[in-house]
This record gives C-alpha cells, structure tokens and sequence, in this order.
C-alpha cells in the first residue's frame, strides 16, 4: 500500500472531506481556520505524492508543496489577525453572532 | 499490559506485511482520527492540540513517501509556527461559556452529507484515473529542489517572500490595538 499513488490520494481526499465539514459546520471562527489547514495540508500531501510517484515532475512537487505551506503560514496569520480584531470588537468567537452587516 | 495487547494485536494484523505498508497503516489511520477530533471536540484547545497531532502524523507520511525535506519543513511551519500560532489565538479569544454552548452550526447535518459525497466522490475519480505512475516511488532528491527553488521556481519564490512579507505587516496592523478604540 505504501507503494499505491492511489491509497495517499484517497488519503488525501478524506482529510480534504473532514476539513471541508469542519469548516461547513463549526461555528467557532478558529476551528474554521483549523480546518482551512487540514484541507490545505491534504492539498499539500497530494501534491508531494505526485511529486513522489510520477517520474516527469521530479522535484517539481516538492517545491510546490513548499510554496503552498509559505501561503498556508501567510493566510493563517491574516486569518487569526482578523478573527483577533473582530474577537476585540464583538466579544465571541462565534461566526453566527457576526451579524453586523445583515441587521 | 494493555500496550503489550496492542501491540501483539498489531503485530497479527501487519503479520504478512512490509513494514512501510504497517507504517503507512498505522500512520493513515492517526491522521484520519486526529482530523476527525480537531471537527468534532467541543474543547477548542483540545481541537488545537489534535490538529498538532495530524500535522506530526502527515510529516511522518512525508518521510515515509520519501521526502524527507518536506517533512521536516512540515514540523517547523506547521507545528512549530501554524499550530503555535492559532493556539495563542485560541487563548486569546477564549470566553467561558463558549465550550459549553453549540459547537455545531444548525446546518452540520448537511455539511456532513456533503463531506462524504465529497470523499467518495473524490475516491471514485482516484480510482478511475489511470495516473500513469512510476511502479516504484522516489526519493525526493533535496539538492535538485534546491537547484529548482533558484532555476526555474526563482520568481515564485521572490512572489512567495513578499506575500509572506505582506501577512506579517498586515497582521500586526490588524491585531495591533488602536489607542482610544475598544480594549
């Protein structure tokens, strides 16, 4: 199995889908984030697999999967700084009580 | 005695295996449950610290495909930044009533039929794909990601350094507390 392309991106796919209910059904603002990072990490594991299984990309999907986890650290620190602000303005870190823009 | 049980157990199990595909077993399976509990904990911190736990199970997944640089830089971005990161976020943003109340939005019933449409329906496409790879799996050769990184990749790199430069600064404009504004 070790040696299957296809068990690490099935592999992938389901920590993709459990990121994908977390971010769909938390409500708390930092476990959409955390979710947001399996599902990035799960992009990122598919990535290195085909680096690691089809002889064309070489390194190619290494250094793809580096660039995606320089984002990853980008995106989370924007992210938290966000949920950070809003935490200091609304007192909760429940997304369903941001609800300035809809009343 | 309960460690030695299991262990035994394992041992049936993987009898007749290699041992990369036992690793591969044991590894696949911490990560799904650990990915599992950081969606379903009502403790966020306890969410946050699985998430710590899925991020060291897939490094060992990277070492294990035979990349061993990606592990690495596995285990300093996302456990030694990203998990340390959103911790101290979770600290910060944590009220008292907020783990006893809801955790779930009143639509995680359909989230979750979604989700696992999404898994088979990525499944599927897996197993009908031919992807045409190499029998054997490579090692991911370091030096040549370095020769790539600063070839043929230099100007996404330069791209990448100024986006991280950009999320710093505007991360501490964002967090920063403004003098008279709300506490």
């Amino acid at each position: 199995m070790s040696d299957n392309l296809d068990a690490y991106l099935i592999l992938s796919g389901l920590l993709f889908a459990i990121g994908s209910f977390g971010f769909l059904a938390r409500r708390n603002a930092i476990s959409m984030l955390m979710s947001i990072e399996l599902m990035l990490n799960a992009v990122n594991l598919s990535i290195v697999a085909f680096g690691a299984f089809i002889p064309d990309l070489g390194a190619q999907g290494a250094v793809i999967a580096l660039m995606v986890m320089a984002v990853a650290a980008g995106e989370v620190t924007v992210g938290l700084a966000i949920v950070i602000a809003i935490y200091r303005n609304k007192r909760t870190p429940l997304v369903d009580e941001y609800d300035a823009m809809r009343r | 005695m309960g460690a030695v049980f299991g262990v035994a157990v394992l041992m049936l199990v993987f009898l007749g295996q290699d041992w990369a595909d036992a690793l591969f077993w044991i590894l696949a399976a911490i990560l799904i449950i650990a990915g599992l509990l950081v969606v379903t904990m009502r403790d966020i911190i306890r969410c946050g610290l699985a998430m710590i736990v899925c991020f060291g199970a897939l490094a060992a997944i990277y070492v294990l495909m035979g990349a061993p640089f990606i592990g690495a830089a596995q285990v300093i971005v996302y456990i030694g930044a990203i998990s340390v990161l959103i911790l101290f976020a979770i600290m910060l943003t944590q009220t008292k009533d907020a783990p006893a109340r809801l955790v779930f939005q009143t639509q995680a019933g359909a989230a979750a039929i979604a989700s696992v449409i999404i898994a088979i329906v990525i499944a599927l496409a897996v197993v009908a794909t031919d992807w045409a790879p190499s029998a054997v799996r490579f090692e991911v050769d370091t030096d040549a990601m370095a020769r790539l990184l600063f070839t043929d990749f230099v100007f996404p790199l330069e791209i990448v350094s100024v986006i991280l430069l950009a999320a710093v600064v505007g991360g501490i404009f964002l967090a920063k507390r403004e003098p008279g504004g709300p506490s």
